[in-house]
């Protein structure tokens, strides 16, 4: 559910006051670009399959009815059930019902930005159902009580104090002393307490990083293990899919697996990928006996044949934010959403509303990395633009913005006025900075100034120096 | 399906064609769409599985063992029992294993080596040491494929701490989509298919790569026979 899009600027400020934070994030910057540059050095058919990658998507996406049908059909002749859900409110009450049917008291949980986008933790939470979230990221997440702040590497923003902290508080059946002399005690901790979580719960809830229409499968993408165990191990599955996960064939489904784990991780492949296609057979030892996908539209059919129908050809990598000067300053947390970064600023409007996330698609210096790293060539930049303009439109944009717009928008529209009330004003800054070569502080310009300085105009325009060398050839 | 569900279907259908600017498919595009899925063609294929089949193996083994998984060769299953023993000394692990009740595990007789106790089955969670049967080896990534079956329980690759895998030499192919091709010929699409790269590991702590997080912490692989295709 979306928190605090609308106070993206606040959210900003307190982002790069954090000192945690900003150790986090610079422990992860580097290692971000670098671990996806060696991944995609190593399979020279890298850019080839970004375009075979985007072609399936599209194909994909202009037959979508066709493809959830044959999706469903596929499920339902293995003895799955699909629920098609117009809201997040559908969702919600489509597991609900699941899990009220089958008796259930705890449900284990892969990781999934579904479950984050519904709300599922706390609606299951009222109901007297304890979501247990079990991807080591999202545990510590859960026992914090905070968002993810990344789609992939959801506690990155943590560092290793926190871990301690968090563990020490939440595992008091364990000696209170007990030192931490590794990370990996951490993670050792962590295992040995979910594995009795994985081993009592009634329902198994995962998200999907694919859907196969050919054969009604199901797809996650792990490292750990943990998707793996909670889908296994309890009596019912249930998968949280939106609908543009679907994919129409295993073949396309590895093309996209072989950009997915480069693009996202820097990995050649993740350790597990995954394909679950229905309930347990007749002489199967292990695995669920129902097998459930809730498949979420929420507000995604509307984003067909409008300026965003492109934006559903995501595959949730994630290596947009991973190389986003805007995401790796202020982070997850700051977007207000469970979508951050360039994927976060073009999504997050069109589930949740303009008037809600119009904000974040100015979050961008519109660079243009994240489109240069997109397995998907996704045209991110273009729609954040897009997204601007609806929100000027729509007088959505603060007053001061668009004040400042329409004034230049004046002078712009007069070319002669322009270069004449530029030239005045580069002369005259000229002159007033000529002594220290830069300004403290401008009128009109207190909030740029505060934190750095503005450097002196040399008291030339461009066009004036151009016509002058233009002339001395 | 009950009529809520029947209702939001018809709904989201009839916004996702109001987007595309058309109504249902017509009947022959729908054909088309079909033939598209039954022949599933496949894509670009990455030139490095361009080898011969011993030069898969090569490509397999060196794929896996950078992703941490450990490897053994043996001529034959007869010697497998002799082989995991040895592994699990050095490893210093307990020589209890949970075995798939696979038929190439089952007719091994493991009473060759005295110091194995054997169980064949599912995986409990107190099992330490799983062997589980291969279904193929993907040279492409150092990918190991292992479906579900009743000879073929999935919890053995993820409760036990350590997990074997035994798989014949020839069963490694080149890129994922020569083992799905196989898997097909095998018959319909298992209910779990797991494609594992390496053991269990996260990088969520401070992005320090650890292994073993919630499933097994060492995948030994052991493979049995020759490069060349026979029997395969």
């Amino acid at each position: 559910m979306l928190n605090t899009s609308p106070d993206f600027k606040d959210n900003v400020r307190h982002a790069m006051a954090d000192a945690g934070l900003q150790k986090a994030l610079d422990r992860a910057k580097k290692p971000f670009a670098l671990s996806r540059a060696n991944a995609v050095a190593g399979l020279p058919e890298f850019e080839a399959l970004r375009e075979t990658a985007k072609g399936i998507k599209n194909h994909t996406i202009a037959h979508l009815d066709y493809y959830l049908e044959a999706f469903t059909s596929q499920v339902e002749s293995k003895g799955g059930q699909v629920h098609w859900c117009r809201t997040a409110e559908d969702a919600r009450n489509a597991v609900l019902g699941i899990c009220q049917r089958v008796g259930a008291r705890t449900a284990t949980k892969g990781k999934s930005m579904i479950s984050e986008e519904i709300g599922l933790n706390d609606f299951l939470a009222e109901q007297g159902i304890e979501p247990i979230e079990t991807d080591l990221g999202e545990y510590i997440l859960q026992l914090r009580n905070e968002a993810p702040s990344h789609i992939i590497g959801p506690a990155f923003h943590l560092n290793r104090e926190d871990w301690e902290e968090s563990f020490r508080a939440a595992h008091t059946h364990l000696p209170a002393d007990r030192i931490f002399a590794e990370k990996r005690d951490i993670q050792a901790e962590a295992r040995a307490v979910l594995r009795e979580k994985f081993l009592a719960a009634d329902v198994g809830i995962t998200g999907a990083n694919f859907l196969i229409a050919e054969t009604g499968t199901s797809i996650i993408v792990t490292n750990e293990g943990n998707g793996d165990l909670t889908q296994t191990l309890p009596r019912v599955h249930i998968v949280l899919a939106s609908l543009e996960k679907v994919v129409p064939t295993i073949e396309d489904t590895l093309s996209l697996l072989r950009v997915l784990a480069r693009s996202a991780t820097g990995q050649e492949f993740s350790v597990y990928t995954t394909f679950s296609t229905g309930p347990k057979r007749p002489g199967d030892l292990d695995g669920p006996e129902e097998y459930h996908v809730v498949l979420l539209d929420n507000g995604r059919s509307n984003m067909v044949g409008s300026a965003f129908q492109d934006m559903l050809r995501c595959i949730r990598c994630s290596a947009c934010m991973n190389h986003c000067p805007v995401y790796l300053t202020v982070g997850g947390h700051a977007y207000g959403s469970m979508y951050s970064g360039p994927m976060g600023s073009v999504l997050t409007p069109a589930i949740f509303g303009a008037d809600q996330a119009h904000l974040l698609p100015s979050a961008s210096t519109f660079c243009g990395k994240c489109e240069s790293v997109c397995p998907m060539k996704i045209p991110l930049t273009g729609m954040m633009r897009h997204w601007r303009e609806r929100a000027f439109e729509r007088n959505l944009s603060p007053a001061t913005g668009r004040y400042g717009i329409g004034v230049w928008g004046f002078f712009a529209r007069r070319p002669a006025l322009y270069r004449a009330v530029t030239r005045i004003a580069s002369w005259s800054l000229g002159l007033a900075g000529r002594k220290r070569g830069s300004f403290r502080a401008l009128p009109l310009a207190g909030a740029w100034t505060r934190d750095r300085d503005m450097p002196a105009p040399e008291g030339e325009t461009f066009f004036a120096r151009y016509a002058r060398e233009q002339r001395s050839r | 399906m009950n009529a809520t569900s029947n209702d939001q279907r018809t709904a989201i259908l009839a916004a996702i064609r109001r987007g595309l600017g058309r109504g249902a498919l017509p009947a022959d595009q729908s054909m088309m769409l079909h033939a598209r899925l039954t022949a599933h063609p496949r894509q670009i294929i990455p030139a490095r599985v361009a080898r011969d089949h011993a030069g898969l193996v090569d490509l397999f083994i060196a794929n896996a063992t950078r992703e941490f998984a450990t490897i053994d060769r043996i001529e034959d299953r007869t010697a497998l029992p002799e082989a995991i023993a040895t592994y699990l000394r050095a490893q210093n692990l307990p020589m209890e294993l949970a075995i798939a009740p696979h038929p190439t595990l089952e007719s091994i007789d493991w009473s060759a080596n005295p110091l194995l106790t054997t169980r064949f089955g599912r995986a409990a969670p107190s099992d330490m040491v799983s062997v589980q049967a291969g279904f193929a080896g993907i040279a492409e990534t150092g990918t190991l494929m292992l479906p579900s079956g009743p000879g073929t329980p999935t919890t053995l690759n993820l409760l036990p701490d350590t997990e074997i895998v035994v798989l014949d030499t020839a069963a490694i192919v080149g890129p994922y989509e020569d083992a799905f091709d196989n898997l097909r010929q095998a018959g319909a699409m298992p209910r779990n298919v797991m494609l594992v790269t390496g053991p269990s590991r996260s990088a969520d702590i401070e992005r320090t790569l650890e292994l073993g997080a919630h499933g097994p912490r060492r995948l030994h692989i052991v493979l049995v026979g020759a490069d060349d295709r026979q029997g395969a």
